[in-house]
């Protein structure tokens, strides 16, 4: 006999799971297998308490679930014959098929269906595999609930419709299609950690769901190295996020971060997943976690291997070439070789990148260093007529200040 | 399950092409509607007069007015369509990418909502 509470933690254990194989039953009908899974939850805080909690309870679940389902597309045939449209059924020779894939896995690809808007990925893959309610997630994206229910209605009325298949696509298509799971993933994690807005609590949140996502994709996908490099990147930024910022709020850069305080066991289980990432050459995320795995472990910040870190972004840039990767690499050639070599390679993506705030903040603090104080002052001052967050605003105003001292004796170009 | 694909292109650059380059899009379509054919795909489909010939209907009040030209104007127009059968979404974004419209211009694949009479 269990009380409430336990069975509460059986199902958020086993809803994505339970909902999975449920939609699969349901022939992708999201709407219809959500219903059936509520009710069968219903049905369990009913009877489990007086019956006993089953031996397996997400098999019973399942099972409920799905005879639940069966009863709704019954009633909805009859309905159909009433006035007469023609829907698609259920294949009813599907229902009981063992099925060899992970259910979840066929979830996911298809709450991030390149047929969807990437918005509505996002907010399906929450609510369905993450742990998330729709008020959850809407408070999260700065919506209203409203606004995020009828955008969920609409991802699963198209999945039904246009009979976005709820399959795991085939060998030629999964690069790719993996691909875009792991952008929403990231998303879901940026949102969480790069956003400066909502709720503190919930963002949080949104980082623990994109990492227990990122660990369910390398659980259904173990042969894939990028995966595990998203993995390794969200588990190692993750364990730096406290020290991101101050009891102000205010931004405390890499090399003033109270390293004492980051997440060590974090970053040895990230640490572990790098090289395993790496294999083959390495994607973007497993490059990107490299790169993070260098700064995370360095005791001090003066230890970092910079070197290491500018030929990393050189291969990242050499795989897909981007102008803000070109900036990377080259604030990492200026603390391996000094300002001057690092602002050589800044300058030339001025055409590019005039309009991207942390072009001009790199190049004001390249030519802080060389000491060129009054150029210094402009480039912090086209950052901050750029910049979005107060944080960076208030660190860029900071710098901007120390400069100032000077400009008044160096007023030659100002 | 069948889907619509809708071509949407720049019509006046297509009917302005050279006939050499005209000639050869007609037989990259002629081509693919064998092979779909012969794959039971092709459900019917043809290229339509420019959006210049369209003429908009509506019935307001019980009257019928009628305007010259299509509903919208717009970058790309609506030159053609195919209707063909296809087990899902997946399969008829395949086809969708074989049209040679679609490396120009845009198809937009629609699902058909069946209908009995």
């Amino acid at each position: 006999m269990q009380g409430a509470a336990a069975i509460a933690d059986v199902f958020r254990a086993e809803r994505a799971r339970v909902l999975a194989t449920t939609i699969r039953v349901c022939n992708g009908d999201f709407e219809l297998a959500e219903e059936a899974v509520q009710d069968a939850f219903a049905s369990a805080l009913q009877r489990w308490p007086s019956e006993g909690t089953p031996d397996e309870p997400r098999g019973w679940l399942v099972t409920v679930a799905r005879n639940k389902a069966i009863d709704q597309i019954r009633r909805r045939a009859r309905l159909r014959e009433l006035i007469s449209i023609e829907e698609p059924g259920p294949d009813s020779s599907e229902l009981d098929a063992p099925s060899v894939t992970d259910d979840r896995l066929r979830l996911i690809f298809t709450c991030c269906h390149p047929a969807i808007a990437a918005e509505a990925q996002v907010a399906l893959t929450l609510r369905t595999l993450g742990g998330l309610t729709t008020e959850e997630i809407a408070r999260a994206f700065l919506t209203s609930p409203v606004t995020m229910a009828q955008r969920l209605v609409r991802a699963k009325t198209k999945i039904r419709d246009a009979r976005i298949p709820y399959e795991v696509p085939e060998q030629s298509q999964l690069a790719e299609r993996t691909a875009t799971v792991m952008s929403v993933i990231y998303l879901i994690f940026n949102e969480g950690y790069a956003a400066t807005a909502g709720d503190e609590w919930l963002r949080k949140d949104l980082c623990h769901e994109a990492i227990r996502l990122g660990r369910l994709l390398v659980e259904l996908i173990p042969d894939a190295p990028d995966p595990r490099g998203l993995l390794a990147l969200m588990l190692l930024h993750d364990a730096r996020r406290d020290t991101r910022t101050d009891d102000a709020g205010d931004v405390v850069l890499l090399e003033d971060q109270d390293r004492s305080r980051w997440d060590r066991a974090q970053i040895a289980e990230a640490l572990a997943l790098v090289p395993l990432a790496l294999r083959g050459g390495g994607g973007p995320y497993g490059l990107e976690a490299a790169i993070a795995a260098l700064h995370c472990s360095a005791a001090r910040a003066s230890d970092t291997d910079w070197a290491q870190i500018a030929l990393l972004y050189a291969e990242r840039y050499r795989r897909a070439p981007s102008p803000i990767v070109a900036l990377n690499h080259a604030v990492a050639v200026a603390m391996a070789e000094g300002p001057a070599a690092g602002l050589a390679l800044v300058e030339p993506l001025g055409h590019k990148l005039a309009d991207y705030h942390l072009w001009h903040a790199a190049r004001a603090d390249l030519l802080r260093r060389l000491d060129r104080r009054n150029e210094a002052a402009k480039a912090y001052k086209q950052a901050l007529a750029l910049v979005g967050s107060d944080p960076e605003r208030r660190f860029l105003e900071r710098r901007l200040t120390e400069m100032g001292t000077v400009t008044k004796f160096t007023s030659s170009d100002s | 399950m069948q889907y619509l694909l809708l071509i949407y292109d720049n019509e006046k650059a297509r009917w302005n092409a050279p006939p050499a380059e005209r000639e050869a899009l007609h037989d990259e379509y002629k081509q693919l509607v064998g092979e779909l054919v012969r794959d039971k795909i092709y459900v019917g489909g043809n290229p339509l007069q420019q959006s210049e010939t369209a003429s908009s209907v509506r019935v307001r009040d019980g009257k019928a007015q009628v305007t010259d030209g299509p509903f919208a104007e717009t970058r790309e127009q609506l030159g053609g369509y195919f209707l063909i059968e296809a087990p899902d979404m997946d399969a008829a974004r395949k086809i969708a990418a074989r049209m040679p419209g679609a490396r120009n211009g845009t198809i937009e694949v629609r699902p058909i909502l069946p209908m009995t009479m």
